[in-house]
């Protein structure tokens, strides 16, 4: 046994922990910079942020001692009973929790609070690589996939019904993971398209071409949705002949009714390219079955899919999203400027950020977060401190060790021997990378304002401790890989 | 089992990761680096700068005594941005105004035509110099009206109230001092007029600013840097002035009732005893906020009592002309000593007469100035015109021209005060364009008696005094008292006027005949030998009673030029003026009889009527 946990203890990647270690000084630090004591004042001293998050660090480093002197057998063996007891505190969280700035996600543990959805990462990654690591899952079935989108949309739904949409979101991240195990790049293809689509409809909705009765939002969608239908002709079926005279006959159409319209009769030239769309829809089916050329038939479904995409953004938008993130959308788009109200944190951290300059204003020295024009300065806003008090060289560095410990990460996970430990490992470092590109993006002013924490970085205890586990859950597993099989 | 048809996705993912890191550098590097406006949008949020304010610089007569210094003064300033929940009833009620009067206030500091460069974030002024008593009350319950502050600042104080029109005074920045001069921010306050205006670079000192920390709230959080960049206000520096106060005081005392002006100058340093200008008014007015209604009283008012008389009124001179035709007249040789000329009740050529009263005839230059002939100056002044040795009158005129203005006049003497006005000699141009070069002695003979065209400013009647004190030169008039700034060399050299000092002996004799028993015979006194020439100028009204003298005769202590319109004769108003301030000066205080002299002189009123002058 002695033998064996020395193994272990040589077998782990502390490149992986000397990384983590260095994020880690890095975000209490920048808690130290962001805190309006000054420095003469006990930092050590449990009643400031600084002080708290010390110890919060410390009990991680004993967090992830335990955690990682757990076989992975223990993992690999409960990881369904986890999953399922998370999922139950998730559900009691909703009935047990006290309401904090409208969500529900904080349960009161005595002098800690503890955010479950944190935890639930690891155990619906833990139940997902368990899924896939068995011996008949196919990502190529279909039955397959939906199992293991129920594993992630259940945790999803129960932290939305925590009012937690942001950290709900989190969990997209899996069908990244998803995709490495072999989930059809369709997917990824139309969750872009769907991005692309939401945005360019909402920016451009207003903006009308010219004189003519309709937006450049909606013309420019369907003119990439009918452009996009020759294009996976060709990708899909390789037919050059159909693929080619189907770019003529769209390029025509269209050409042909923007000239009507603008010179001759205003008239919707939308109808025109939906119409088109259709009816080029139709001819595709029925070329399928007659060249039996099936994947014409998934053409035929993405492009009036997308037409009827189109036409929902409107009411998603103003009917199922809530005021607050209909606003943040509106920012982030340039729609809404009012720096007083919504648009007034990414303003601010992008001042912060701005202001630093190129060697950062210094340690402490940052007005911007320090005086609290930036709100959340120590949480959700961090990278605002990076930026302000150590500039573009300090905040490059942060995001370069972010991208080494993810890259280390992929390295880790495609050594893994088993389905198991990859599937695992690619989960840790897509959340990782979601967390960062959503975080970072949003205090950038580049994504919206959703709140979620920058890993390992960020003020706070629950999410220190749920990636801590996350990943020492995956350290332990490769630090076994050797051993195991 | 292990699946390796995907392992090339692995390098998508990672792409992916290195994609995100790249985008956001690019971004960072975008804001941090190329765009250089967040810098100051974060130091207009957090630093906030507050202006310390130096004390202006007193201003002392020339024995020292305090005339004008600075009492304490309080703004009101609001930063809107930090307005919240405002009672503005009580307010109003605390700083005794009404609720129309705030909001109107308010909405003169949020209107950007009106106050460009408004910011919600920064102080602006809402209500200027109140005094202590005004404040007190509010004071107390500042906390209550967060956004409002009291901000100290210092107004004038006049120790006695005479000198307005020389002291000048300090009103809000324009748009236009704003512009001219980077240092002035709104709000400020700036000398607009006399001594304030003249030297406020000296006076105002140097703002000092602290830079001061404040939180997304608006409290502040300390200073910034530990005050690194803070810098300490610089007092402004005293300055002491050539007049004397007590003499100033008399001088206001005896024009009371009157239009007009007394100009004294110590001829030796060219220092300015005192300035007075009738109608004037307490400099304590334009102080404080009353200044603005004020001001536009006393604007409206049809004897002007705003306008500087003394520099900026330009006067026929009358017969005190007449010494400066002498000097002319003697330096080019055109009489001499001992030249005689007829004068029976006048200069009689042709159909031109130009009238004198009796005396004995002919009459040679010191009793010619002694009774103030107007025959012997007509008859000199067209002799000059008409001699040959010019070639022709334009020539002539040239000539006389010239000495006029060696002597100070037709041009600004650039006395430190603004707004002087330059007077008129007219030449031989100005001439030629209004009687299409056809004139002569004759046509321009008014200019031998000071009258016609010729106007002088009573500073400039007072220089003539000095100069003829001085026996040939002046120095540049000016109130600041020598020696005080670098600026000031243009006040320290003598400016010699080309005639002989022994012409300006003849001319001193005759002003001194003069006094002993000519026109200004009421100025003789036994104590001193006082020397002067009446003049009583000709106008569309009454005449004007004009005086200039110095004394003593010998080593003189005190020039003096005294203007009052419509006085009537030299002797009625100025020689008495005149006298009485000699008096004070050289004996420091008026005789018990002098005083009563004094007092009636005050009291006499000259009635102007009430057509706007």
């Amino acid at each position: 046994m002695v033998n064996r946990n020395a193994d272990i203890i040589r077998n782990i990647d502390w490149a992986t922990v000397a990384l983590v270690a260095a994020v880690m000084i890095c975000g209490w630090f920048s808690v130290v910079g962001s805190s309006s004591e000054s420095f003469s004042t006990d930092l050590l001293s449990f009643s400031t942020r600084p002080g708290k998050q010390l110890v919060w660090m410390l009990c991680a480093v004993v967090l992830s001692a335990l955690v990682m002197s757990i076989t992975q057998l223990f993992y690999n063996s409960y990881s369904y009973i986890i999953y399922v007891a998370f999922m139950i505190l998730l559900l009691a969280t909703i009935f047990l929790a006290h309401e904090h700035k409208g969500s529900r996600s904080w349960l009161d543990l005595g002098p800690v609070s503890l955010q479950p959805a944190e935890f639930a990462k690891f155990a619906t990654a833990l139940a997902l690589a368990k899924f896939t690591d068995k011996y008949s899952f196919n990502s190529q079935n279909f039955s397959d996939i939906v199992k293991a989108a129920g594993l992630i949309l259940i945790p999803m739904s129960l932290i939305v019904m925590q009012n937690e949409t942001g950290s709900a979101l989190v969990y997209l991240a899996f069908v990244f993971v998803l995709f490495r195990e072999g989930l059809t790049g369709l997917v990824l293809y139309l969750g872009a398209m769907a991005v692309v689509i939401f945005i360019v409809a909402l920016k451009y909705a207003d903006v009308p071409v010219g004189q003519m009765p309709f937006n450049v939002g909606k013309f420019v969608v369907l003119l990439i949705i009918s452009l996009l239908v020759p294009a996976q002709c060709w990708v899909m079926q390789h037919d050059r002949k159909t693929s080619l005279s189907l770019l003529y006959v769209t390029a025509a159409v269209t050409a042909v009714g923007m000239l009507f319209s603008g010179f001759i009769i205003p008239f919707d030239v939308t109808y025109l390219q939906v119409v088109l769309i259709v009816t080029i829809s139709l001819w595709l089916v029925f070329h399928s079955f007659k060249a039996i050329a099936r994947k014409y038939l998934v053409v035929a479904g993405i492009s009036v899919l997308g037409v009827v995409y189109l036409f929902s953004v409107d009411y998603v938008f103003n009917d199922i999203l809530q005021d607050h993130q209909r606003s943040r959308i509106n920012v982030i788009l340039g729609l809404e400027d009012d720096p007083k109200a919504a648009g007034y944190n990414v303003n601010q951290s992008m001042i912060a950020i701005g202001s630093g300059g190129f060697a950062g204003k210094g340690f402490m020295e940052g007005t911007q977060t320090r005086l609290k024009y930036v709100p959340e300065q120590d949480t959700d806003f961090i990278f605002c401190t990076v930026g302000e008090e150590q500039g573009f060289l300090g905040s490059s560095f942060v995001l370069l060790l972010y991208l080494a410990l993810i890259l280390r990460l992929l390295f880790l996970a495609e050594r893994q021997p088993s389905v198991f430990g990859r599937v695992y490992g690619y989960s840790v470092l897509c959340i990782l990378l979601f967390h960062v590109f959503v975080n970072v993006g949003m205090v950038l002013g580049i994504t919206p304002v959703i709140g979620i924490p920058l890993p390992f970085f960020s003020y706070g205890g629950s999410s220190l401790w749920g990636f801590t586990i996350l990943l020492s859950i995956f350290l332990r597993i490769d630090a076994e890989r050797l051993a195991s099989y | 089992m292990m699946n390796h048809k995907y392992d090339n996705r692995k390098y998508l993912i990672g792409f992916l990761a290195i994609l995100v890191v790249f985008v956001y550098i690019v971004r960072l590097f975008q804001l941090q680096v190329l765009d250089k406006g967040y810098r100051e949008s974060a130091d207009n949020n957090a630093l906030l700068y507050r202006t310390i304010y130096p004390m202006r610089g007193a201003i002392r007569d020339r024995n020292g005594k305090l005339i004008v210094s600075n009492q304490p003064s309080y703004d009101i300033m609001v930063t809107m941005r930090s307005v919240q929940n405002l009672d503005t009833l009580s307010l109003c009620s605390l700083l005794g105004i009404t609720k129309s009067e705030f909001d109107a206030r308010m909405a003169e500091i949020r209107d950007p035509r009106r106050n460009p460069g408004y910011s919600r974030y920064t102080r602006q002024p809402f209500m200027f110099q109140l005094s202590a008593s005004e404040i007190s009350s509010l004071k107390q319950e500042l906390y209550r009206f967060p956004g409002f502050e009291i901000e100290n600042r210092t107004i004038r104080r006049y120790e006695y109230e005479a000198g307005a029109h020389m002291l000048g005074d300090l009103g809000e920045v324009s748009k236009k001092d704003i512009e001219d001069d980077s240092y002035y921010e709104k709000g400020d306050f700036i000398g607009k007029q006399g001594v304030e205006k003249y030297y406020e670079k000296e006076l105002r000192g140097e703002k000092g600013v602290e830079v001061l920390l404040r939180d997304a709230r608006g409290r502040i959080q300390g200073s910034y840097r530990n005050g690194e960049l803070d810098r300490e206000a610089v007092p402004g520096a005293d300055i002491e002035l050539g007049v004397d106060i007590e003499l100033q005081q008399l001088g206001e005392m005896l024009m009371q009732n009157k239009i007009g002006s007394i100009v004294a100058i110590e001829p030796s340093t060219g220092e300015i005893l005192c300035m007075v200008s009738s109608p004037s008014f307490k400099p304590s007015e334009l102080t404080g906020r009353h200044r603005g209604e004020n001001y536009n009283r006393l604007a409206a008012q049809f004897d002007k009592p705003l306008f500087n008389r003394t520099i900026q009124g330009t006067y026929p001179p009358g017969s005190t002309f007449k010494t400066a035709q002498a000097l002319t007249l003697l330096q080019e040789n055109i009489i001499d000593e001992n030249t005689l000329y007829p004068c029976h009740n006048g200069f009689i050529f042709g159909r031109l007469k130009v009238g004198c009263h009796s005396h004995s005839s002919p009459i040679s230059l010191v009793p010619a100035i002694a009774t103030s002939c107007n025959g012997y100056f007509c008859w000199g002044y067209y002799h000059m015109i008409g001699a040959n040795k010019y070639g022709s009158p334009q020539k002539a005129m040239t000539v006389w021209k010239d000495y006029m203005v060696d002597m100070g006049f037709g041009y600004r003497l650039g006395v430190d005060l603004p707004g002087e006005s330059r007077g008129m000699i007219p030449n031989a141009d100005y001439y030629d364009r209004h009687y299409r070069r056809s004139w002569n002695g004759l046509t321009t003979i008014s200019n031998a008696i000071g009258q016609g065209e010729v106007t002088l400013t009573p500073l400039q009647i007072a220089n003539l005094g000095a100069t003829i004190a001085n026996r040939g030169y002046y120095i540049v008039p000016h109130v600041l008292k020598s020696g005080q700034f670098a600026k000031d060399s243009l006040y320290m050299e003598r400016h010699y006027v080309n005639v002989d000092t022994c012409y300006y002996n003849l001319v001193v004799k005759g002003m001194r005949q003069s006094v002993i028993d000519g026109t200004c015979h009421a100025a003789n006194t036994p104590d001193y030998l006082v020397c002067g020439k009446t003049g009583t100028a000709e106008n569309k009204g009454k005449d004007h009673s004009v005086f200039m003298g110095f004394a003593p005769m010998y080593n003189p202590q005190i020039a003096i030029a005294v203007y009052v319109e419509n006085g009537g004769f030299g002797a009625v108003y100025g020689v008495p003026i005149g006298a009485l301030m000699i008096e004070q000066y050289i004996n420091g205080g008026l005789s018990e009889e002098s005083q009563r002299k004094a007092l009636e002189m005050s009291q006499r009123e000259i009635y102007y009527g009430e057509s706007k002058r």
